[in-house]
């Protein structure tokens, strides 16, 4: 392989990490704050990627759909934790691995009922529709950059919100002792509401971000579910840090393993996954 | 620390020795550098305020944590690193502070399982797939015998979770004896019992000593006199005396430390 | 596991009456039923197997695997590898291998997924049944999407299984042999053993039980369990393709053994049974003026979960017994 093959491979492996990192950072989250596991998490995804091909065909601008879509999702997320999920933080895996599950059912079946069951497209904005010349009869596509660097602010922002500001260690707080919290005075009702609602908001602008590349279709969402759980486990539980990790380590895996190994490539990232479970079973970077 | 008189003669075996073992939790040292010696038909008991330490010792002895360094030997082997079911197996019995039981069996069922879990053909053979459980003879034996110590024949087929606090600490006992350890680490047994239930548990360890090397992590200092041979005081993980309890009661620093205005 | 989902091992008396009943109908079916009903309660009583080794792995020993039907899907697969194009094959070696196919990739699996707990548990076999699904999935030579058939039932010599009342039977007889050997294994030694691992894990450690053998025993015979039910489905259906490994099926004999009642075997039969019917029952509903109510099915069934988890979680069982237990003690 030569260089610029293998920087484009690269990059593509480095965008696709960063895309599931903006997933599995909302799941882990929720998983190491609240305790819950979240089926229904892909949904959200195929959410966001649905909203963003509806509402650009509304308002023909993608800018303004990713804005709308965002608002709404986030709204929804803390409608959804108000009414259902609040009261399955107590209760145990199995309760919350059948609602979640129900709710798949529901999720994919209302999308069916709203937006039908056929692919569609979004187009790409021209502002970044161009690609950068890498050789003659190579360029990489602009929009791939600002998808990656999207998920990279957004990463970033996660950081400094949960390591350098009061909420932030208000959330950290409440992943290690609820009861405390809240004799501290930290309302840790909204903390869980705020954290909820920023998993779903996470997953939701991966989707409409995604949308232009990956198209809007029926099973995306299950799809992306599983690769998440995969980082989420190889990243330990409650650590975003871990997801960032593991998300790139599975980006990488899996680009390159397409491309060198192909036949195997489907299993790869779960012999990674193996070989991580045999020496730390709670993950890599286990709270 | 101050040692006061020798610990143990050359006639008494030592059953399990703890040499020198230290916990670090990332920055918190928990238990730093305490070797403990348990002696058969000896009581050692451990003695120390809240967050000295004296759970988390319990825990390194048994297998329930790992060390950060030190070493720990059950009848002259090393342990150090072992699981808790290979240190039990071994003859190591270990009761807990926060009750630890079956809730959902019957008092019974509890004690009967813990004393199967030394007769069991392994989970792989067929045979203990398809043989009757309460038909294990020498396990029904070994759990009435238990039971019996404990004192809860009555109570056999209450449900361990609906049982009183006193019956779930003898319920306690009765399934670390039921799998007839030699050595018995006993995380405050009689933690929350009224007097009469307390005087009926002093009663059963001291029938338990002469066969046994015992610890005792405890809080009641009456019963402590009544019933130590040793004594070793912690405090914020370390030993700060160790040695015949009526030499520690009027050990200086252990007076400062711990037992102060109270005797 | 939480007291809601507090397994009942034993039944009221009055309880087994009923599904002793339900039995003696089960073998007088054919007698009466039409062919088409015929297979259908025939694929129930094959769910109703696999239903029953999940519940070893969930009800009896706690472990909630979101990847049972792995352990399902292969052994059909087996029998559709080893079934010739042209003729049919024995049933009495392609049975156990396909069995011991499903026992061996459940014990690999399991030694890799059974150091794991709570959350994680649930998540890697989640992961390693998506794994063996894209297997199949991706390859060609294993039948990729498309799946593969079994143009004949496999040969018994003694009984002909192509006779669909002779398939009921052989089916009801082993779904009876597995409940039968299943609640042997209840009160056993190594079911206690499970037991006690399901109520207070760190316990058992404690009292010298190696938990992790145990578990591991359990996920690798919960996994030939499945296997039997994957070969029946295989040999009765003809036709296996990836869905049978996917992670629908794997939520669904969840779900199963959650509707019937958890830990007792005869919870995960009824359990298999009603969930069969309400799916049916789901996907023939009529239209409402230009609405297809059938055709979204997936929306009520998901309703339905969502409703069983907030007020159900003992299952149906679990309502009986409760309503029986106050019927037996009124007479007092």
């Amino acid at each position: 392989m030569d260089f610029v093959n293998f920087l484009i491979q690269l990059l593509n492996s480095v965008q696709y990490g960063l895309l599931l990192f903006m997933l599995a950072a909302g799941l882990t989250l929720i998983f190491g704050i609240m305790g819950v596991v979240n089926l229904a998490h892909g949904s959200f995804y195929m959410l966001g990627a649905y909203l963003a091909w509806s509402l650009a065909a509304l308002t023909n601008s993608f800018t303004l759909a990713i804005v709308i879509g965002t608002l709404l999702s986030v709204l929804f997320g803390l409608l959804l934790e108000w009414l259902l999920f609040r009261h399955f933080y107590k209760r145990d895996h199995l309760d919350q691995v059948l609602l979640t599950f129900g709710l798949i059912y529901v999720f994919e079946e209302t999308r069916s009922i709203l937006w039908g069951d056929d692919v569609h497209g979004v187009t790409i904005p021209d502002a970044l529709s161009a690609s950068i010349p890498l050789t003659e009869t190579l360029s990489y596509p602009v929009y791939r950059l600002f998808m990656s660097g999207v998920c990279l602010l957004l990463a970033l922002c996660l950081y400094l919100l949960i390591s350098k500001t009061r909420l932030g260690m208000k959330i950290r707080a409440g992943a290690f002792n609820h009861e405390m919290t809240e004799a501290l005075g930290v309302n840790i009702k909204l903390i869980h509401a705020l954290v909820f609602a920023m998993g779903v908001g996470l997953a939701t602008i991966a989707g409409m971000v995604a949308a232009p590349v990956s198209s809007v279709y029926p099973n995306m969402g299950s799809q992306v579910l599983i690769m998440c759980f995969v980082v989420v486990v190889i990243g330990g539980i409650g650590s975003v840090k871990g997801a960032l990790i593991a998300a790139l380590l599975v980006g990488l895996v899996d680009t390159f393993g397409k491309v060198l190994l192909p036949q195997v490539a489907g299993m790869l990232v779960y012999v990674l996954m193996a070989i991580v479970l045999l020496y730390k079973p709670e993950g890599l970077f286990k709270n | 620390m101050t040692k006061t008189s020798s610990s143990s003669t050359s006639a008494t075996e030592v059953l399990l020795r703890a040499n020198k073992v230290t916990k670090n939790f990332g920055g918190l040292t928990a238990v730093s550098e305490v070797s403990v010696d348990l002696c058969k038909g000896q009581i050692h008991a451990v003695i120390g305020p809240n967050g000295a330490g004296k759970s988390t010792l319990a825990n390194l002895l048994s297998g329930d944590l790992p060390t950060t360094s030190g070493v720990v030997s059950l009848n002259g082997q090393d342990i150090t690193g072992w699981t808790p079911e290979k240190i039990s197996r071994h003859g190591l019995g270990r009761s807990y502070q926060k009750t630890n039981i079956f809730r959902s069996f019957s008092v019974w069922d509890n004690v009967r399982l813990s004393a199967q879990s030394r007769s069991q053909p392994g989970p792989f053979n067929p045979l203990s797939w398809l043989t009757e459980a309460n038909h294990m003879t020498d396990v029904n034996a070994r759990a009435e015998r238990a039971i019996e110590l404990a004192g809860l024949e009555n109570r056999r087929h209450a449900l361990a979770g609906a049982a009183s606090h006193g019956e779930q600490r003898q319920l306690e006992i009765a399934m670390t004896l039921a799998t007839e350890p030699q050595v018995l680490l006993l995380d405050e047994p009689l933690a929350g019992m009224g007097q009469a239930e307390a005087e009926s548990m002093v009663q059963l360890l001291l029938r338990l000593k002469p066969s046994h090397a015992m610890m005792l992590v405890e809080h009641d200092i009456d019963a402590i006199f009544a019933l130590a041979d040793q004594l070793t005081v912690m405090v914020n993980g370390q030993v700060i005396a160790s040695g015949l309890p009526a030499a520690v009661r009027t050990d200086a620093s252990v007076q400062a430390a711990y037992l102060g205005e109270d005797h | 596991m939480s007291d809601a989902h507090a397994p009942l091992e034993t039944l009221p008396r009055s309880l087994n009456i009923l599904l002793a009943t339900a039995l003696v109908a089960l073998a007088a079916f054919p007698f009466v039923g039409a062919d088409y009903y015929l297979q259908m309660v025939t694929r129930m009583m094959i769910l109703a197997i696999f239903a029953m080794s999940l519940d070893l792995l969930q009800g009896v020993t706690g472990l909630v695997s979101l990847g049972h039907a792995a352990y399902f899907g292969v052994a059909g697969y087996a029998l559709a590898f080893l079934t010739p194009p042209g003729e049919p094959v024995s049933l009495w070696w392609t049975l156990p291998a396909a069995v011991g196919i499903s026992a061996l990739l459940a014990l690999i699996i399991g030694f890799l997924v059974v150091r794991t707990h709570g959350i994680y548990f649930i998540m890697v076999t989640m992961a390693f049944a998506q794994m063996v699904f894209y297997v199949f999935f991706d390859n060609k030579a294993l039948g990729g999407s498309d799946g593969i058939y079994i143009n004949f039932k496999p040969e018994a010599v003694l009984f002909d299984l192509e006779n669909k009342k002779v398939f009921y039977f052989f089916t009801l007889a082993l779904m009876v042999l597995v409940y039968v050997f299943l609640r042997r294994l209840l009160w056993s030694p190594f079911g206690r053993a499970l037991a006690g691992i399901r109520v207070n894990e760190h316990r058992m450690r404690a009292l010298g039980y190696g938990t992790f053998s145990h578990k591991l025993a359990a996920f690798t015979l919960a996994g030939a369990l499945a296997g039997l039910a994957g070969f029946l489905w295989g040999a009765q259906s003809g036709y296996v393709n990836p869905e049978l490994m996917g992670f629908h099926m794997s939520a669904h004999v969840i779900m199963m053994v959650i509707l019937g009642g958890m830990g007792n075997f005869a919870g995960a039969i009824v359990g298999a049974f009603s969930f069969e019917y309400l799916l049916h029952v789901f996907k023939d509903l009529p239209s409402v003026g230009a609405f297809n109510l059938g055709k979204h099915w997936q929306l009520w069934m998901g309703l339905f979960i969502v409703a069983l988890v907030i007020l159900a979680p003992r299952g149906i069982l679990g309502l009986l017994a409760t309503l029986l237990k106050g019927k037996e003690k009124g007479h007092d």
